[in-house]
């Protein structure tokens, strides 16, 4: 069923297309990062303009992603932008929801030391409000990670200069050959959990607070 | 270490918006002055203002009117973010950062301020050890991996790492089981008589705030200051109805807890020494109406409580069978906790010893009652009077 001589003379092509992927994700989800925390700074403290942006996030997300790939080819042609474009969209609402989850679930108790204590707004939210987001600010880059290394696939319908292992899966489409789908949908795959599992490790890292929080009756019994 | 500065409420009033004076929080015209180095408690029910006036002293409440000092500085005219730095604020829920160490937390203000890390560092482990926390096991731990009473310490610890001449306290010790809140009272109690800082206590409970307070702030709900006065005073005459209700019927017993056994003129006791003559110590023992002899040893410590007519009619007296000498007393013992123990015992009679543990006398279960009937006869003229 498989077509192994196939597959062992398209090996150097796998190499290139896995790297493609992985940068047109890559850029995605940076970029869609960046814009999302900029964004959700601006909305943290202006509850009617946090509705609205949050709102408006949800809606982009539910355009088809086929069609929005299709819908941009008048106005950017087949570029990286229309390759980059819907990506980025995507990866807004999962960013802003997960960021502002983050932000919200600072203790009070916590906020109220920090300006007793002579923090400026500024210094308050980049010292103590954002570290204290991280876990679920990571969470919120795993899951767009993911959908992202899913949809990179879609923008192979721009050419062969997109879609990363996207490029198999139509090729392979076209001619009936399920060889060359299974040679772009399994690396895909692969590398969606490979990054996920990057990402877990990189949390540990970065959260050992997190990581040393036992539950309340597991504690040891330190005199108080 | 920077010395203490007085903190003065000058005619200092908040009001919300769209509410009138007498809502919760709200506080009217205050005025009180805390010298430097003592702790004023405010106390008073929910909602009477007492943390609004807290919170007002390091800003994170602007005052509709009126000005408070620090020292003799306006904290309305400092900026505010240099403000804060210089007081050392407390919470119940203490607010450590989760995602910093113990040790980084402590030193957040000294890092705020710019001191370099060994400076920092040194600093963590100072205060850990002044708060009974071993830096050597705490100062890499997260706040997570900590007891309650433990983080409440890590909070004063961080407080104080600047070396601040001023301290607020928000119901500190609120959070924690009322053994741990006792050792944690005794232990800034302690801290206080070594750094002698100007503190601030907010709590709702009366017996915290004669516990710990130099001075007591009774707040009424309107943000009023009802009285403003030593716990002594506030216990021995009430300023109105209010404050007399909110100390409560037992005021006369609480006040036992500010009376020490050392500041009580002591009832002589009859005793016979070990080994004395018998016939002589009956004979003394007859000449007073307490029906008991306290048997002592050579050098006049107490060993046991014998009847008057135990004693042998010839020989040498013993310490056999008689009654155990207990309670026993110092000078430190309150009349509160004296009293407690007095109606747990066969004799209704402490004895009162000294540092070598030997007798100096008796305070009885009744001398406590005569000072109880005594303060609440000065406490019923006082309210006859206003």
């Amino acid at each position: 069923m498989i077509d192994w001589a196939w597959v062992g003379d398209h090996l150097d092509d796998l190499a290139w297309r896995i790297l493609q992927h992985f940068t047109l994700a890559a850029i995605a989800v940076g970029l869609g990062f960046a814009v999302s925390l900029a964004l959700s700074i601006w909305v943290l403290r202006r509850p009617r303009l946090r509705a609205a942006v949050v709102t408006a996030s949800g809606v982009l997300y539910t355009i088809p992603s086929l069609a929005l790939f299709a819908a941009l080819v008048p106005v950017t042609g087949l570029s990286l932008v229309t390759a980059e474009v819907p990506l980025v969209l995507y990866t807004l609402l999962i960013f802003m929801r997960n960021i502002l989850a983050g932000l919200d679930a600072v203790p009070p108790d916590v906020l109220e030391a920090a300006d007793a204590m002579g923090y400026s707004s500024g210094t308050r939210l980049a010292l103590v409000e954002l570290p204290l987001a991280l876990p679920l600010v990571i969470g919120g880059i795993r899951l767009a990670s993911v959908s992202t290394i899913g949809l990179v696939t879609v923008s192979g319908i721009l050419g062969d200069r997109f879609g990363g292992l996207g490029f198999f899966i139509f090729e392979g489409y076209r001619h009936t050959f399920m060889t060359e789908i299974l040679f772009g949908a399994l690396p895909s795959i692969a590398l969606a959990i490979a990054v996920d599992v990057a990402l877990v490790a990189v949390q540990r890292r970065l959260t050992p607070w997190a990581a040393q929080q036992v539950p309340e009756g597991m504690r040891p019994a330190a005199a108080s | 270490m920077s010395s203490a500065e007085r903190v003065v409420f000058e005619h200092v009033t908040k009001r919300y918006p769209g509410t009138g004076a007498g809502n919760p929080g709200a506080v009217e015209d205050l005025s009180l002055e805390v010298p430097a180095g003592k702790v004023c408690v405010l106390v008073g029910p929910s909602g009477c203002g007492k943390t609004t006036s807290l919170k007002m002293v390091n800003r994170l409440i602007e005052p509709t009117s009126g000005r408070i000092l620090i020292g003799d500085t306006d904290v309305g005219r400092r900026d505010v973010i240099e403000l804060r730095r210089r007081i050392g604020y407390v919470i119940q829920q203490v607010g450590l950062f989760p995602h910093q160490t113990v040790g980084e937390n402590v030193a957040t203000v000294p890092r705020l301020l710019g001191w370099d890390v060994g400076r920092q560092r040194a600093r963590a482990d100072e205060l850990l050890d002044l708060v009974g926390l071993d830096p050597a096991s705490y100062a890499a731990r997260y706040p997570s991996a900590l007891s309650g009473g433990e983080r409440q310490r890590v909070g004063v610890a961080r407080a104080l790492a600047a070396d601040p001449p001023v301290l607020l306290m928000d119901e500190p010790f609120g959070a924690v089981d009322p053994i741990v809140r006792e050792r944690l009272q005794n232990e800034l109690l302690k801290l206080q008589e070594r750094l002698a800082k100007t503190i601030l206590f907010v709590t709702h409970d009366i017996d915290e705030a004669i516990k710990m307070g130099d001075l007591v702030a009774v707040m009424q709900l309107g943000g009023h200051l009802a009285q403003y006065a030593t716990p002594d005073e506030i216990l021995a005459r009430p300023a109105n109805d209010f404050v007399g209700r909110f100390v409560g019927a037992d005021r006369g017993l609480k006040r036992l807890a500010l009376v020490r056994v050392g500041s009580v003129d002591l009832q002589p006791v009859t005793t016979a020494m070990v080994g004395g003559d018998a016939a002589e110590a009956r004979r003394r023992a007859a000449e007073d109406d307490f029906p008991y002899v306290l048997v002592v040893d050579e050098r006049n410590r107490p060993l046991e409580w014998c009847r008057d007519d135990a004693i042998p009619a010839e020989g040498t007296v013993a310490a056999t069978n008689g009654l155990p000498a207990a309670p026993i007393f110092d000078r430190h013992t309150t009349l509160k906790d004296a009293l407690s123990m007095l109606l747990a015992s066969d004799v209704q009679a402490g004895i009162v010893v000294d540092d070598a543990r030997a007798v100096r006398g008796l305070v009885t279960a009744d001398m406590i009652g005569d000072r109880i009937r005594a303060s609440a006869e000065t406490a019923a003229v006082s309210s006859g009077a206003t």
